[in-house]
């Protein structure tokens, strides 16, 4: 939306506007770190490199976590010190809904589809 | 939440009210901040489907049968350039150089445009290979999270030349610089939202 | 011409959509019909548009889109409570062998519609109404942070208005009640144009809602005043952030999963479906996390006023700030934890059940803070029982019962029976006709000579309230014995003839909330007709603590002529306390945002897309998406959005006020 420029362009420069500048050194160390984060898991996956699947995933999921944050860092130039701190309250507050909506979501479904009768032979292939 | 709104200064102590003109800090940065965060929850909702629903194959094709990862680590590598590049044409506006600002922006926008082609090639062949969106549940939370990631990816790089347009006419001011700052956050935002894909839908969809 | 031309030309849209054949429904249309020629005729008449158009509809004004949003949900209150006096007439004479006069055809489509405008286009645009009006002028700001998404987000949810009405005379509404629960909803059960239209109402309503919730956060974080920290903000204030929050945190749930909604529709998906790895308890769940926040975000603003009436009228600082507040933001969090107790019976098993019963139990823990902290206000207060303390009254009365009937609810076995009754429809109206409802009216009276510059007649506005709070209870209280008796919901036939007195009495009760809503009309027309007798010259009429009182009514198009200073919590009251004098020179130029007429257009086009994807008019759909796009990229190049009010107008607008301050004294 950038239907918003409405007070004063120019007016207030200055305030507020510590957020988001980010020098080449950032970005540069960005790139790298989200290269290598990106070039693990699809080697992980690619290449059957642990024993089990369920660690191949855990290891995936982790690495996405901490390249996640390597965006935030230096891509998003995320700080406590941004917006007086709004940004990251508001993107705290954002994750824990996150979580909630998908983990609350998954565990009230999973807990559904236990307790359901199998209907059909296709649905009984679904059972846990 | 230290904004100088609160502090008063000692001129302020015993007076109500201003005698000068009182200039608001611009919100529009964190207005689209929060716009954002608005629609990590849209994708939230989009991920706890794919996670719900994802393994419902109905008997058909699973994410191990269809997903070619050579392809996703190609896009995912357009998307990662096309961030950096968009970081350099910040680096430019920044600067107030407007010329590097539109080679990279334009950079920029050839890698989306590349990532798009990609993916809608991806999709057409799975649909061809009888594997579309209404096969199953699991392809369905497929096409419509991915496909949403792309619908944005598309509004991104429509926003992008028109704002290749208004730095044309209108130079970097202050109100261009706000401007590019959002598109910046937005475009990296897609990026954030890619990684849960590429991470959680196609690695882990073609591991089993 | 071929018929292959009228499909591509129509879509689905044919004659047959238009309900020659329903009577009521011809009526109705004849009489919107009349109105609206009246109203049209009346406006060329005096050669208002002009002024409309450039005053009002494309007005960026927070306060005048604040009354719009207003005026859109009394308007539609009208539409909604008629769908109520059609269910209950229906519900009390069709017994046995009488079938009543509404075909389950027809009446599943009032029960939806009315759950739908009630909670979309009354509360909602009631509560973001009074936050428009009141917010800015509360913290001492001259506009909201992003006026133009402020006019827009108004004609969004207009947009989603008409829609709605639109489907009372061109094909139909939903029958699926008010959250369009899949299967019934989805392709296969429901192939006509009905769930669309609830759709696209919603999702072009819903952008609105979730901009203007953007706008305020936006605004209350970083306009306030100087000195105005947020500990020192005014409880409405408060309030209103956080049910922005939840606004913002929300509803963009609502409209992801009624996209996924959308995608089964049209796209023939497998999200929601019976078959194909699809799960309709999956739209459950995901629409409730989304539906329980919604209730708060209704009931938040309604506190907000409940806090500020409380104080004015009593004449002290509010009992307990800081635990008010607290509450709040507590509320806020727990409102996402506490979605299952919607449909505890769905079998997600006891870990599950209690889980969320739990939650569910603890949120009424801060609520019940809240009811103490007025209730302490009151105590040694000197009460003055003006209509706005009167709803409050009524509200707390009411809403303790109601809340008791929600903790009894969240108890999983006892909700095993309770389900899906008469019980849930008694509890839930309780609490929002008793909350927020009371709480709309409460601050309708109270803001009203801010907003006009009069106060409202309190003999019409006594006799609307009590007509609401006995009306509330003879109409609803049945409810509750029948739901305990095991009547469900929904149904527009009912065999056992001893349980009709029942519904005899609740549709007197909904005549008499008529009578209520009655009064409230001739409330403003009175008040309208007496403004002289009723005017307020102060600004301040309620000897009020928060500044909005502190500038004149109506205020100047800037809210304060100079940005105000806070010192303390109650700020007005402080200022008077400390001998405030108003400034009567010096003034200089104040900048402002600028009208536009985008928004008008932007919102209108959304709509004409919502039509045509409703109808299967693909041509127009498509026209109206790209021509959405181009007027937005259109839009963003005008850069002239402000503009300044010289200093000469500050000054005779000022200068005015001081004489009629003048000739007061």
């Amino acid at each position: 939306m950038t239907a918003a420029d409405t007070h004063a362009p120019g007016a207030h420069e200055g305030h507020g506007h510590d957020a988001g500048h980010g020098s080449l050194k950032d970005y540069v160390i960005g790139f790298v770190l989200a290269v290598i984060l990106t070039a693990i898991p699809f080697w992980l996956v690619m290449g059957h490199v642990l024993p089990t699947a369920q660690m191949t995933a855990v290891a995936v999921m982790g690495l996405a976590v901490i390249q996640v944050l390597v965006h935030m860092i230096y891509f998003l130039h995320m700080n406590s010190r941004s917006e007086g701190g709004w940004t990251l309250l508001a993107l705290m507050f954002t994750l824990i809904l996150v979580v909630i909506t998908l983990s609350g979501s998954l565990w009230v479904m999973h807990n559904l589809n236990t307790h359901m009768m199998p209907v059909t032979a296709h649905d009984m292939q679904q059972m846990p | 939440m230290a904004s100088h709104a609160q502090t008063l200064t000692a001129a302020d102590a015993d007076r109500f009210h201003m005698t000068e003109e009182h200039h608001p800090e611009n919100g529009t940065l964190l207005g689209f901040w929060i716009y954002l965060m608005s629609d990590c929850l849209i994708f939230a909702v989009l991920f706890a489907a794919y996670a719900v629903l994802g393994r419902n194959y109905a008997a058909g094709p699973s994410g191990a049968d269809l997903f070619e990862l050579p392809v996703v680590a190609v896009n995912t590598g357009l998307l990662l350039f096309s961030s950096i590049t968009y970081g350099f044409a910040m680096l430019s506006a920044q600067a107030g150089r407007k010329t590097p600002t539109l080679v990279w922006l334009a950079i920029t926008g050839l890698f989306g445009a590349g990532f798009l082609t990609l993916e809608l090639t991806e999709f057409a062949h799975l649909i061809h290979e009888g594997a579309g969106p209404q096969r199953s549940a699991f392809l369905s939370s497929f096409f419509t999270l991915v496909g949403t990631h792309g619908l944005h990816v598309t509004f991104g790089i429509i926003w992008l030349v028109t704002l290749m347009v208004q730095v044309g006419q209108r130079g970097l001011d202050e109100a261009m610089r706000r401007r590019l700052m959002c598109l910046s956050m937005f475009w990296h935002f897609l990026d954030v939202i890619w990684i849960g894909v590429f991470s959680f839908v196609y690695l882990l969809g073609a591991l089993k | 011409m071929s018929p292959d031309l009228v499909k591509f030309l129509f879509g689905r849209l044919t004659w047959d959509a238009i309900p020659f054949h329903e009577p009521i429904l011809l009526a109705t249309f004849a009489v919107v019909a009349l109105g609206g020629v009246a109203v049209l005729g009346l406006l060329t008449y005096y050669k208002a548009w002009g002024y409309l158009w450039r005053e009002w509809l494309t007005s960026v004004d927070h306060k005048k889109i604040g009354v719009m949003y207003i005026i859109l949900a009394i308007v539609m209150l009208l539409r909604g409570f008629a769908d109520a006096l059609m269910m209950r007439a229906q519900q009390a004479i069709a017994f046995g062998d009488h079938a009543g006069y509404l075909p389950p055809h027809h009446y599943d489509q009032i029960f939806t519609a009315h759950g739908v405008i009630m909670i979309f286009f009354v509360a909602m645009p009631l509560v973001t109404g009074l936050m428009n009006l009141v917010v800015p002028l509360q913290i001492g700001a001259r506009d909201v942070a992003f006026p133009f998404l402020n006019n827009f987000s108004f004609w969004m949810t207009v947009g989603g208005a008409v829609t709605v009405m639109l489907s009372l005379f061109v094909g139909e509404f939903a029958r699926t009640g008010w959250l369009a629960y899949p299967p019934l909803s989805n392709l296969a059960y429901s192939p006509d144009v009905g769930v669309d239209y609830y759709i696209w109402a919603l999702q072009v309503a819903g952008v609105g809602t979730t901009l203007s919730g953007i706008n305020l956060i936006v605004t209350i974080i970083k306009m306030r005043a100087p000195g105005l920290s947020l500990m020192k903000m005014p409880v409405f204030t408060w309030t209103s952030l956080c049910t922005n929050v939840l606004i913002v945190a929300t509803f963009p749930i609502l409209t992801a999963t009624l996209a996924l909604l959308t995608a089964d529709r049209y796209l023939y998906t497998n999200f929601f479906t019976n078959d194909f790895g699809g799960n309709p308890m999956m739209y459950v769940n995901l629409i409730w996390i989304w539906g329980h926040p919604e209730v708060y975000i209704l009931i938040l603003p309604a506190f907000g006023v409940f806090s500020e009436v409380v104080s004015t009228f009593c004449g002290k600082r509010l009992f307990g700030y800081s635990s008010m507040v607290y509450a709040t933001v507590v509320i806020t969090i727990l409102s996402y934890l506490v979605w299952l107790h919607h449909f505890f019976t769905m079998g997600s098993g006891a870990s599950v059940n209690s889980f969320f019963g739990i939650t569910t139990m603890i949120i009424s823990i801060p609520t019940g803070a809240k009811i103490f902290n007025w209730l302490f206000t009151m105590y040694r207060g000197r009460i003055r029982f003006e209509t706005p303390m009167l709803w409050t009254v009524g509200f707390m009365v009411t809403f303790v019962i109601g809340g008791m009937t929600g903790v009894l609810l969240a108890v999983p076995p006892a909700d095993f029976v309770l389900h899906n009754s008469l019980f849930l429809i008694a509890h839930f109206h309780n609490v929002i006709i008793g909350g927020v409802v009371f709480g709309m009216f409460a601050g309708i009276n109270y803001w009203f000579p801010k907003a006009f510059g009069f106060k409202l007649n309190s003999f019409w506005g006594k006799v609307s309230f009590w007509c609401w709070l006995v009306g509330f209870w003879v109409a609803f209280a049945p409810l509750y014995v029948l739901g305990l008796m095991g009547v469900t919901r929904r149904l527009n036939h009912f065999e056992d003839p001893s349980l009709q007195i029942w519904f005899v009495i609740a549709a007197i009760g909904a005549v008499i909330i008529l009578f209520g809503i009655l009064a409230f009309l001739v409330q403003i027309i009175v008040s309208i007709r007496d403004r002289e007798a009723l005017r307020d010259v102060t600004g301040d009429p309620w000897g009020g603590r928060t500044l909005e009182w502190a500038t004149s009514s109506p205020p100047p198009a800037y809210n304060f002529a100079f940005t105000p200073v806070i010192h303390q919590i109650d700020a007005w009251w402080d200022m008077k306390q400390r001998g405030y004098e108003r400034p009567t020179s010096g003034f200089i130029p104040i900048h402002m945002p600028a009208n536009t007429g985008a928004g008008v257009v932007l919102a209108g086009i959304s709509t004409v897309l919502g039509f045509a994807m409703i109808w299967h008019i693909w041509w127009l759909a498509a026209l109206s998406f790209v021509a959405l796009i181009a007027s937005t990229i259109v839009h963003t190049f005008n850069f002239k959005r402000d503009y300044y009010i010289p200093a000469e107008e500050v000054v005779r607008v000022e200068d005015e006020r001081t004489q009629a301050l003048r000739s007061l004294a």
